[in-house]
């Protein structure tokens, strides 16, 4: 009895240092052998400073950014150490009525008249609250503010837009989408 | 409906490519698990022999049901004692750069139970509560062994079908250790390196703060995330590194590592099936089980997509537009990779998700709550899904198989009274616990007052916390508060009883099956590997197991999609 | 004795399944079995019964405390449960019913007789119900035998048609298989001694009416596991309901109790459950219409799971007696001659086998038939002793029968059998035939080749068989020749040829050891150890007290062919149980989307898009929900007593059958049932 007690313990030891220890730290040996970029977090730099991961939304608030879609993470949204959705479920009256003031909000600061259809990636929370993306007709949606704030030609900014849609993965997988930070660091570009 | 046609596209590429690599990896389990040779045993076999040495494992004696049991028990609650200790030693343990303090004892207990049962409840928040070491040597290791102790299981079982007049189902450590070391461990090596080549993180710096666009500072969550990512999902564990799981964009970059991901969490289920044709000596009574699968998950599919497609009508109201249930959901997965992921994950006892589950639409969540209370059986979990559908095998064969005037016989084995009692036992049990443990939380103020959301969806909250539980899945209406002591206790024993109360009977009918005499066949035997046994194993898996839950489900999603349509809201 | 008075005649009687007779004391007990002591034998319906008496408490307390709202639907409600376990019990009461009267008739044929009980040689005069194992009686001619026993010294013929139904009267002797005697038979001529094998109560007879009886009547394993099942689900659905009353209080919408109730009641499988002990009684009843007593449940039951038949060829499947096909004359003696003998000899021989001689003798020479009375002649019959008969006439003798019984004959009268006859013998009975000598005086004619004659439409029944699964093995003594001659052209699948009972024995061990589970018939006493050992061991009523001690039934016709019948009992009673399971359980479907829009429709109209029955009102559809499942389990009763329809097929095919009359019909039933007593409860203004 004694005996298979210690048998399962130094079992459960192995198996730990097995899986628990050599395995992870095999895969980081590797991943940062391999892929160093990806394994620490795909950070995009400018002017040496990283300013956020290609793979994280973080917050715009300001008319001349083009806007994630709201996030739920953390206080202030967009935490990335505190990744969360909203939870709120489709009978809820709090989402009908966030949705609503938040259907306010993008029709305010995009002039759109009331009523005005918004797409619902602009309006609803994400799951992760880090969502970097948003779907082209949002990002479109943004184009006459983002062009009137910074003075640029819309077509201009449109086609900046329609330049950073991430199509389909290999033509058919997910959904074409444009990554926010990534566009609104093109603008910067575009601006200055 | 270019849309519709593309979505249709991914689903059909992802059941072509889960059987393109289920059919060759069962085959090469079955060797595995035969002790056959296979391409990997010149590494593995020192290996292996290694692992046993330095355990003290003496030889390969083959184990009687009970003592396979006991073993399996032991080792498990062993697991289940660690796991708690890290935990709350963790502010002294190497590896915690964030310098996270000890977990509370009730939140320790649940998730300790929840990790060695293959369930993966989070009732934490991974990135705000455990340290580095903590998921690597206390989550990551169950993750390994609570899914090897299921193909273990599964294994014994199909050895004690297989078998004649046998008293032995086989070594547990031996299954345990071969599935680690041929089946998981490297598996799980070659999908971390392609998550990481997409963008999954792994490493382990502290959190990084960078300042944003707009001059904010944003602190990014690190950590050594695609090892466990890859056992998370090929383990069907489910537990996420992250609060926000498989939707994080670091543990979920792509589309690509989406559909790689859900790939992972049904091969091993899928193959198993391939595994168990061939260890049985007949593949199509492997085939007819996966097919039953099939049929089930694509009818659940259809629900999820169609509920989740067709929206939420009182956003739609209000001016929204493009598909409205969006709430708690990624772009780039969209509609139909996120109610194809989360119909995956439940139909696979994962729990892992890409889409907020409490978000969806009451049809769209009622089916993943379904399928964790058909017991997990559709692909289900690494091994527990096969073991669990062959218990659904076993009443079809005794309920049907009567009708053809014979004492129902499965594999040519008489299904008697030691078999029926054990089968009723592993389909009450999970039943029982869903069933008693939601209607106490529906009758306290300790379990409604976790509730999020009011009205008929707060009853779904619950319903699907303990179906997650006692199924041993771990997906959540996350908005239910289920860091309570109330939630963290029923849920954590929940999940114990879930989980032992099917594998101990399931090991009693492996050791009842394998002592008996096997009939030959003949034109006068109940086939069970015909098209029709694969429609009545899917029907008597929706009538038993359905029927019991049918008026909670009533109350709950079902009356809310109704409420939904007419425009209420609570 | 009377043809009228013998057993099967008299269960015979007693067989109409619905008589009025039955019913009334049937009605009685379903309410005798109301006794919850009684009642917790079958878990579903105790289950029904305690809802029922809590319907009834609640509705009382309601009307006490003068509450109005539900009082006239708990009133229905606990009405109908009761009326659902009373139906129950009724169908179980039934069948337990037959049985009853059948034992009935038993008792009656066991007369009190008096035996010639035998003290150190002298005769003591004692009551039959004195006797006690060991006892020697002795039985004379016209005394009835007064208990089960062994013939220790003498030979008599016996009348046995009390208790088989045969009337041509049976030879008992001391010593081999014909030694065994059964109480209540009669002996005919000369005198036996018995020694008495069964203490009164213990007899064949006294065992046959406790059978019928179902006084001991046990669940049998698939019964059990069955049983298990149906109590399993209970629990589950035990617990959906009760569990549902806190989710209801959630929701707001908290349910009556008495609904709750209705609810459970509707969802456990009260169809089956009511109706599975029927089905076994029933089963075993089946057998007794075909004068099949089976020993247990349990030997039924293994009758439907029987893959391979034993069958004897003699009597099975060939006829008992054997044709002439063949005259051989001896040397010096023409064909003719032997055929003219053979045919005098057989003239007034009323078996099988003598009047296949007159015809072959007919056929052959185109000897026409003559009367005995006007030739003088007297017809010699075939007896015990001389194992031989024959004609005496004008001084004429002549004889026919075994080689060794005419050598007698004739070496008696000074002659002798010639070497060249008995060559003929040897090979006659080498190819399986059988040789009858034929003599006159002390001249020995020839032989006369008698051969199996196939039954009619036997090689039919076999392919049946096999398409049902069941491989069918030929048992004869002949040598393998003959037997593969036989085999092929009856058509079975195998055959054991120069079979004793060690090798009999054995292949039944080998069948077994690859797992198929064998019947066979058997009446010797040598065929005990393969009776016992075989799954089914069905003794004929005629063989010995070893044989019918060793198999689980007994034949009281003593046709070895039944074992086929039996076996398709055996299968019929699973498939019954298996059927009605299905759908009782296919059922529930319907029963939910009666109730359960029903139940919270004041709270949720909206649930009303379920009630897909468009029934009038939640409490009409309540009510017309628990009424249907009290109403098909009487529906299903004859059913359930008859067995559901069997046909000789495969197992799929079979499958597909049932499953779309009780799988799909078990779906569809409910909707159309409810419905209509929806709206006839309407139109009676009940709900």
């Amino acid at each position: 009895m004694t005996r298979k007690l210690l048998t399962t313990a130094r079992m459960l030891v192995v198996m730990t240092v097995l899986t628990g220890i050599l395995y992870p730290l095999a895969v980081t040996g590797l991943a940062q052998m391999f892929f160093p970029r990806q394994a620490g977090g795909s950070l995009i730099a400018r002017d040496g400073q990283p300013v956020g991961s290609a793979l994280i939304g973080q917050s715009f608030m300001g008319p001349g950014y083009f806007h994630g879609r709201p996030s739920v993470a953390g206080k202030d949204g967009y935490d990335a150490a505190a990744s969360s959705g909203s939870n709120l479920g489709p009978t809820s009256k709090e989402l009908v009525a966030t949705v609503a003031k938040r259907l306010a909000a993008v029709r305010t600061v995009n002039g759109l008249p009331a009523g005005a259809p918004v797409p619902a990636d602009l309006v609803t929370a994400s799951a992760s609250g880090l969502d970097p993306d948003i779907s082209p007709e949002a990002a479109y949606l943004q184009v006459p503010r983002v062009a009137r704030a910074r003075n640029l030609p819309e077509d201009k900014v449109r086609s900046l837009v329609e330049r950073n849609i991430t199509g389909r993965q290999l033509g058919i997988l997910g959904e074409p989408r444009v990554n926010v930070l990534k566009l609104n660091l093109e603008l910067d570009k575009l601006s200055r | 409906m270019a849309a519709i046609n593309t979505d249709i596209l991914q689903i059909a590429l992802f059941l072509a490519l889960l059987l393109f690599l289920a059919v060759p990896l069962g085959r090469y389990m079955a060797r595995v698990f035969s002790g056959e040779r296979t391409f990997l045993d010149p590494v593995l076999k020192p290996l292996e022999r290694l692992i046993y040495r330095l355990a003290g494992v003496s030889d390969g004696r083959e184990m009687n049901w009970r003592e396979y049991a006991a073993t399996l028990l032991v080792f498990n609650f062993l697991g289940m004692v660690a796991v708690y200790l890290i935990q709350r030693l963790q502010g002294v343990l190497p590896f915690n750069p964030q310098h996270f303090s000890a977990v509370p004892p009730d939140l320790a207990f649940n998730t300790a139970a929840s990790f060695m049962t293959n369930t993966n409840w989070q009732a934490y928040s991974g990135e705000s509560t455990m340290s580095y070491f903590t998921q690597m040597a206390a989550l990551t290791v169950q993750n390994f062994l609570s899914a090897a102790t299921g193909i273990a299981v599964v294994v014994a079982l199909t050895r004690g079908l297989a078998r004649r007049s046998a008293k032995t189902i086989g070594n547990f450590w031996e299954d345990l250790t071969r599935s680690i070391l041929w089946v998981l461990l490297p598996l799980s090596l070659l999908f971390a390196l392609v998550l990481v080549s997409q963008g999954v993180i792994q490493n382990l710096s502290p959190y990084l703060t960078v300042t944003t666009l707009e001059g904010g500072r944003q602190t990014l969550a690190m950590g050594p995330v695609a090892s466990q990512e890859a056992i998370k999902l090929l383990g069907t564990n489910g537990g996420g590194f992250f609060n926000a799981n498989s939707a994080h964009p670091f543990e979920n970059p792509t589309p690509l590592t989406n559909l790689l991901e859900m790939l992972a969490i049904f091969v091993i289920p899928a193959g198993l099936t391939i595994t168990y044709g061939r260890m049985v000596g007949n593949h199509r009574q492997g085939t007819v089980i996966l097919a039953a699968m099939l049929l089930l998950f694509v009818l659940a599919l259809g629900v999820v997509y169609g509920s989740e497609h067709y929206g939420n009508p009182t956003l739609r109201a209000l001016g929204v537009s493009g598909p409205t249930a969006m709430e708690g959901k990624e772009v780039r997965f969209g509609i139909a990779n996120s109610s194809l992921f989360a119909t995956v994950t439940t139909a696979a006892s994962c729990g892992a998700v890409n889409a907020m589950h409490d978000s969806l639409t009451p049809l769209g969540g009622l089916i993943p709550m379904l399928q964790m209370m058909l017991g997990e059986v559709v692909f289900g979990g690494v091994g527990s899904g096969l073991y669990g559908m062959l218990v659904f095998v076993i009443l079809t064969v005794f309920i049907v198989g009567l009708m053809v005037g014979r004492t129902p016989e499965y594999l040519g084995k008489k299904i008697e009274t030691r078999e029926m009692k054990m089968a009723t036992l592993a389909v009450l049990i999970p039943a029982a616990t869903i069933l008693l443990g939601s209607g106490l939380a529906a009758a306290t103020r300790a379990g409604t007052a976790s509730i999020l959301n009011p009205g008929p969806h707060g009853l779904s909250e619950i319903l699907y916390a303990f179906a997650s539980g006692a199924g041993n899945n771990g997906s959540a209406f996350a908005g239910l508060n289920a860091n309570t002591p109330f939630y963290n206790i029923a849920l954590g024993l929940a999940m114990l009883i879930g989980r032992f109360g099917v594998i101990l009977p399931v090991l009693a009918i492996a050791g009842s099956m394998a002592a008996k005499k096997a009939v030959p066949p003949g034109p006068g035997t109940f086939q069970t590997t015909s098209l029709l046994f694969t429609g009545l194993l899917a029907a008597v898996v929706l009538i038993v197991g359905a029927l019991t839950f049918l008026p909670a489900l009533a109350l709950g999603p079902v009356v809310e999609q109704l409420l939904m349509l007419a425009g209420k809201a609570f | 004795m009377p043809r009228e008075a013998n057993i099967s005649n008299r269960l015979a009687a007693s067989r109409g399944s619905f008589n009025r007779a039955l019913l009334v004391p049937a009605i009685k007990d379903a309410f005798a079995k109301l006794d919850p002591r009684v009642q917790w034998r079958n878990p579903v319906m105790f289950v029904v019964e305690i809802g029922a008496l809590l319907t009834t408490i609640f509705t009382l307390r309601d009307i006490v405390a003068g509450v109005r709202t539900m009082v006239a639907l708990n009133i229905q409600l606990a009405l109908w449960l009761w009326i659902t376990v009373l139906f129950a019990n009724f169908a179980e009461a039934l069948a337990e019913g037959r049985g009853k009267a059948q034992a009935e008739t038993l008792r009656r044929t066991r007369s009190e007789t008096t035996a010639k009980k035998l003290c150190d040689g002298r005769v003591q005069q004692i009551p039959a119900s004195q006797l006690r194992k060991g006892d020697i009686v002795l039985v004379e001619a016209g005394d009835i035998i007064p208990g089960d026993g062994e013939v220790i010294e003498g030979i008599a013929s016996v009348d046995e048609s009390a208790v088989t139904g045969e009337s041509a009267p049976v030879i008992r002797e001391s010593g081999g298989d014909r030694s065994a005697v059964t109480g209540g038979t009669r002996v005919l001529s000369d005198w036996i001694k018995v020694r008495i094998t069964a203490n009164p109560g213990e007899t064949f007879l006294d065992r046959m009416i406790n059978l019928v009886e179902g006084a001991r009547r046990q669940k049998t394993p698939n019964e059990i596991a069955l049983t298990i099942l149906l109590i399993g689900l209970t629990i589950v659905f035990l617990l959906a309901v009760a569990t549902l009353e806190p989710f209801a209080l959630y929701s707001g919408a908290p349910a009556p109790v008495p609904v709750l109730i209705a609810l459970l009641v509707c969802l456990i499988p009260t169809t089956i459950g009511g109706l599975l002990s029927a089905i076994g009684i029933a089963g075993m009843d089946r057998l007794l219409k075909r004068n099949v007593l089976a020993m247990s449940g349990r030997a039924v039951e293994a009758a439907g799971d029987v893959d391979v038949l034993l069958l004897d060829k003699t009597g099975t499947i060939t006829l008992g007696n054997r044709m002439a096909t063949a005259f051989i004359p001896a040397p010096g003696v023409t064909e003719e001659q032997l055929a003219d003998a053979a045919q005098l000899a057989s003239l007034a021989d009323e078996t099988p086998e003598g009047r296949s001689i007159v015809v072959l003798a007919k056929n052959k020479f185109r000897l026409r038939e003559r009367d005995l009375g006007s030739l003088k002649a007297s017809f010699v019959p075939f007896s015990a002793h001389t194992r031989m008969s024959g004609v005496d006439l004008e001084g004429r003798q002549i004889r026919k029968g075994a080689a060794d019984a005419i050598e007698a004959f004739v070496r008696e009268q000074g002659g002798s059998l010639p070497a060249e006859v008995r060559d003929t013998v040897a090979r006659v009975a080498k190819e399986g035939g059988t040789p009858l000598v034929v003599a006159e005086g002390a001249r020995v004619l020839g032989v006369v080749y008698l051969k199996d004659v196939i039954k009619g439409g036997i090689k039919e029944r076999f392919a049946e068989l096999r398409r049902m699964g069941i491989k069918t093995v030929m048992i004869t003594g002949d040598n393998p020749l003959t037997a593969a001659a036989i085999a092929a052209e009856a058509g079975v699948d195998d055959f054991l040829a120069e079979a004793t009972p060690e090798t009999k024995l054995k292949l039944i061990r080998d069948y077994q050891a690859k797992g198929h589970l064998v019947a066979m018939t058997g009446d010797g006493t040598n065929d005990a150890p393969a009776l016992a050992q075989a799954d089914v061991g069905l003794a004929m009523n005629s063989g010995t007290q070893a044989a019918k001690e060793a198999g689980n039934m007994v034949d009281l016709d003593n046709n070895p062919t039944k074992l086929i019948e039996v076996v398709e009992i055996g299968k019929q009673l699973l498939m019954t149980r298996g059927s009605l399971t299905t759908f009782s359980i296919a059922n529930d479907v319907a029963k939910y989307f009666a109730i359960i829009p029903a139940l919270f429709t004041v709270t949720y109209p909206e649930l009303g898009a379920l009630n897909i029955m468009r029934l009038a009102t939640p409490q009409s559809a309540i009510l017309a929900a628990v009424i249907f499942n009290a109403l098909i389990i009487i529906a299903l009763v004859p059913l359930a007593l008859k067995g559901v329809a069997y046909r000789p097929l495969g197992a799929n095919a079979i499958l597909r059958r049932n499953l779309v009359i009780y799988g799909l019909g078990g779906l569809v039933a409910p909707f159309i049932g409810i419905k209509l007593i929806d709206m006839l409860l309407v139109a009676l203004r009940l709900a």
